[in-house]
């Protein structure tokens, strides 16, 4: 692990840190891991350092030893809970059912208190989560700029002139599998409540989600679509905002509380049967909505109601997919888990679908459960770690010799395409996302 | 913090990545699976070969420094927690499969392998390594061979001491020691691989290990047996054994603990019932077919009150995930989770059971008890909160208890966890002062200046015996 720069003497700054995390920190949580190591096998980060300190058993330690006053939070402690994806891989192996995204989140806000010492780190989560994501309008506009870089020639010019390479390496290589940005969204598109076609069973609320709906539009159309071919109403709140998951993952939680709270006035409003997202990230934390106001009596109930209809969009074409007019795919495809879907909403419902395609071979990815490497703005964050899961991925993904990868989250399609690119795999295969598969199947 | 002249020798040695005494991997390298211990070392380190082990057990002793061996750290006896500071030498690195021999039989590899790869493995090639403990996902082979460790086979196939026919250890000194090989038979001298087998960490650093394999059984079957009697259930295990049939796997849980995997899981487990045991047997198809069909007619005599034998594979799994769940659910009922690992023999499950039951009602805790019947071995696993110094103090009195009642009808204080720090009082109860002292002979032999794993095994002070009222 690279070191951060550090600023010089802070100590009085990290040991507020700690107070805080002191008071913040779930004890009986902590106290509930025994230890066991379960989890080791299941993380990736511990698998590549082979350290303890980057295993969750060792985090949890680590943050146990803060809680108890064992140790100060520092640097050092800093970039191990940095170092983490978030995957929650450890969560599904553990038997004692430690809920340790949850733990992470509460250390990750007290080291947000902080200033994170690394000037790119800053500089983008900055950008990301202050003046970004939380801004629709302000993703249009930038979608709006970047569809006119894409499409101007500029890209072609940046490209060619040699601009690129005063960017790192890795952000280099994203952009050149970013896919072609749209300053229209989903809603623009296709309006706002879509008529289902044949048989009505339900009224849905489309999550578009921030980064979806600028760079993968036509993925969220295509879900507006699918729903309607399979019977739903679908309706798409315009008050609806980014689901907050990258902020609380990073320890922004006041922000994260407050996009949940106009979230869930925007889909109680449109009086829906079900939320649904197509966006593996997002929908792990919109079903964690309720734990996030446990104890606001304000808002507890409301929360409950939203986190209840929420279902990953897999979930919902599952129960339906014998009524789908679907034609023959003669195609090999595998399947890369979004671990948010996976892990935090515990769906495995893409799998059953791929098997129920005419025509498609299904060939399992090794270990396709494990994280990828892009978890939320960690491959830009943690570069090198991301690359070197990536990596190992990849020579597994090359091992299906599959046509077609598919995942269902935009997060990990990106990081899928990265890599795809990376292990010169272009020619032979490419990424979708499932949703797009299943509209390319539609007759 | 380790001093700098021993960081710089150590760093000589396996380059700078790999010596680390910084906050961060000191804490997390100050606690091992067993709750309630923790304790800093100065500094870790992580080797790559023999060679580097036996440098770095030399700029040890020349300094003094204690080591402590360390696998995954998934021992329950506080065997890796460096009470007595000093280098932590994780072996995790060291985890090669050298060779599998088809022609004898045999596998070597480092300690650092995980012990289900090496099953993996053979298994692969129509081989088996019986040696099965819970934690097989994450240990290492190192910290089984350390610990003896046992499994749900143990019955039928033994325990790792059954396996293990030759090792390389490093002794504190720095020189290397050879022992057995891919002998079948060698009685040449005292037996040390043996002796190294369940050594701890206390007598030598083990860097490589042969252990011999055998044909992968050809077929295997699961059926499960509900008593609604307890007496019942153990004679259930005795009259199977006395009719010469001997399962590979016979395991127990109590009606505590299938009440809590009730709850916790709804798989559809009997609460009203005394005591389950589950049964497999491997082999020959046809030998399978005839045992499990005979164990089912026993369980009918000796009064079982259902007896269900898989028809599938998921059938089976679905009866196993009875006993896997165990542990999971009863970790999560409480913050902590205190499972032991009283022994005793066979014939004396039921008798055992009983004293657990009293002695967790006469302190007021919630023990819930399960294990490798077949083996006599028994996992009382208490749910309490570490937190709760009073409630704590009671389960230490109450365990104590658990100990003599085990010792007292032939037992022993640990099947398979070994004595490590946490039962290193109690040793001498079972072992008796000679057997003290002819151990504390060995150890100086191996380690004359006590710097392997100091403050385990052997206790400054033996608790004394309780006196059952
Ligand atoms: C949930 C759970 C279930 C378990 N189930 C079982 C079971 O069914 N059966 C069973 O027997 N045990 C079981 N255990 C206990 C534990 O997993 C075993 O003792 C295991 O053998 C420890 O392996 P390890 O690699 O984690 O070793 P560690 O815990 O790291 O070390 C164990 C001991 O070995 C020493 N050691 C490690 N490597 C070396 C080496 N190379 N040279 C010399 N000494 C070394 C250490 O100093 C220490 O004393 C279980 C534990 C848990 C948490
Ligand atoms: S599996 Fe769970 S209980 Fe075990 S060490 Fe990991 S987090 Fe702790
Ligand atoms: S969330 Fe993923 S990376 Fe983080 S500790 Fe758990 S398994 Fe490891």
């Amino acid at each position: 692990m690279k070191p951060v720069e550090e600023k010089p003497i802070d100590r009085e700054e990290w040991a507020r840190v700690g107070e805080y995390l002191r008071k913040t920190l779930d004890q009986d949580e902590l106290t509930h891991c025994m230890r066991c190591g379960f989890c080791l096998p299941a993380c990736p980060t511990y698998r590549e350092t082979g350290l303890e300190q980057a295993s969750p058993r060792g985090r949890l330690a680590l943050m146990k030893a803060v809680a108890d006053g064992m140790i100060e939070p520092d640097a050092a402690f800093a970039d191990q809970m940095n170092l983490c994806l978030g995957c929650r891989a450890c969560e599904t192996a553990c038997p004692a059912g430690v809920q340790y995204g949850r733990v992470l989140e509460q250390t990750r806000a007290g080291i947000a208190l902080r200033e994170p010492s690394s000037r790119i780190v800053r500089g983008l989560r900055k950008l990301f989560f202050k003046h970004l994501f939380p801004h629709q309008h302000r993703l249009r506009t930038l979608g709006w700029w970047l569809t006119l870089y894409q499409r101007s020639g500029l890209r072609w010019l940046v490209q060619r002139s040699g601009l690129m390479r005063l960017f790192p390496e890795h952000l280099r290589e994203m952009e050149a599998v970013m896919p072609p940005a749209s300053s229209m969204g989903v809603r623009e598109r296709l309006g706002e409540i879509l008529r289902p076609e044949g048989t009505p069973r339900g009224r849905v609320g489309l999550f578009r989600g921030c980064i979806m709906d600028v760079l993968f539009t036509e993925t969220n159309c295509n879900t507006a679509r699918l729903l309607v071919k399979a019977g739903y109403e679908v309706v798409i709140p315009d008050a609806q905002r980014c689901c907050g998951a990258l902020h609380a993952h990073a320890g922004e939680e006041d922000t994260a509380k407050r996009l949940a709270r106009e979230n869930i006035e925007a889909f109680r409003d449109a009086q829906v049967d079900w939320i649904v997202s197509n966006a593996g990230g997002c929908g792990a934390m919109l079903v964690e909505y309720a734990h996030h106001f446990k104890g606001d009596v304000r808002m507890e109930e409301d929360a409950r109601w939203f986190s209840d209809r929420v279902r990953d969009i897999s979930q919902l074409i599952a129960d339906v997919i014998d009524d789908l007019p679907l034609k023959r795919l003669e195609r090999r495809v595998t399947y890369q888990d979004s671990c948010h879907l996976r892990n935090g909403m515990r769906v495995n419902q893409p799998r059953n679908i791929l098997r129920q395609m005419p025509g498609v071979t299904v060939v399992e990815l090794f270990e396709s459960d494990r994280c990828c490497g892009s978890a939320g703005i960690y491959n830009l964050t943690q570069p090198e770690m991301s690359k070197q899961i990536l990596d190992e991925k990849m020579t597994h993904v090359k091992n299906t010799e599959a046509d077609i990868l598919v995942t269902s989250n935009p997060g990990c399609l990106l990081q899928m395409k990265w890599g795809i690119r990376r292990a010169g795999l272009e020619h032979r295969m490419r990424a979708v996302h499932l949703v797009d598969l299943l509209m390319e199947a539609v007759e | 913090m380790l001093s700098s002249d021993v960081k710089r020798e150590l760093q000589a040695v396996v380059g700078p990545d790999d010596v680390r005494d910084d906050p961060e991997s000191r804490l997390a390298y100050s606690y091992d699976a067993t709750p309630m211990y923790q304790s800093m070392p100065d500094g870790v380190v992580f080797p790559e070969s023999t060679e580097e082990v036996q440098a770095i057990m030399k700029i040890a002793s020349r300094h003094r420094i204690p080591i402590v061996g360390r696998g995954s750290g998934s021992n329950l006896s506080a065997g890796t927690v460096p009470v007595e500071g000093g280098l932590v030498m994780v072996m995790t690195k060291m985890n090669r499969l050298i060779e599998i021999d088809q022609d004898n039989l045999t596998a070597t590899f480092q300690p650092g392998l995980i012990t289900k790869q090496l099953h993996e493995a053979v298994e692969r090639i129509g081989l088996f390594y019986p040696p099965d403990p819970g934690s097989m996902h994450v240990s290492t082979l190192g910290g089984n061979i350390a610990e003896c460790a046992g499994g749900l086979r143990g019955l039928k196939y033994g325990t790792t001491k059954d396996y293990v026919i030759g090792l390389e250890a490093v002794l504190a000194s720095g020189e290397i020691l050879r022992t057995g090989g891919k002998l079948t038979k060698d009685v040449a001298g005292y037996d040390l691989t043996k002796l190294l087998v369940g050594s701890e960490g206390t007598l030598a650093i083990i860097t490589e290990a042969t252990v011999k394999l055998l044909p992968l059984p050809e077929d295997r079957r699961v059926m499960v047996a509900h008593f609604t009697d307890l007496y019942a259930a153990a004679r259930t295990v005795s009259q199977i054994i006395a009719e010469r049939i001997i399962p590979c796997t016979l395991e127990f849980l109590d009606q505590g603990t299938i009440r809590v995997i009730e709850d916790y899981a709804k798989i559809g487990l009997p609460a009203d019932m005394a005591a389950i045991l589950l049964i497999e047997q491997d082999g020959p198809t046809s030998v399978v077919e005839r045992d499990i069909e005979r164990i089912a007619e026993i369980c009918r005599q000796t009064g079982a009150a259902h007896v269900q034998v898989a028809q599938s594979r998921e059938e089976e799994v679905q009866l196993m995930s009875a006993r896997r769940s165990a542990l999971s659910a009863l970790a999560r009922l409480r913050p902590t989770t205190i499972l032991e690992d009283a022994t005793v023999p066979r014939a004396a499950i039921a008798p055992m059971v009983e004293q657990i039951n009293r002695i967790k009602e006469k302190y007021g805790l919630q023990i819930c008890t399960f294990g490798h019947a077949g083996d006599g071995n028994l996992h009382p696993t208490c749910m309490t909160d570490a937190r709760d110094r009073e409630e704590i103090e009671r389960v230490e009195q109450a365990f104590e208890e658990i100990f003599d009642a085990a010792i007292r009808l032939g037992g022993t204080i640990t099947g398979e966890h070994g004595v490590g720090l946490a039962k290193a009082p109690f040793l001498e109860w079972k072992v008796g002062k000679s057997g003290i002292e002819v151990m504390k002979g060995i150890k100086r032999a191996f380690d004359p200046d006590g710097l392997l794993n100091p403050g385990k095994m052997f206790a400054k002070e033996t608790r004394r015996r309780v006196v059952i009222t």
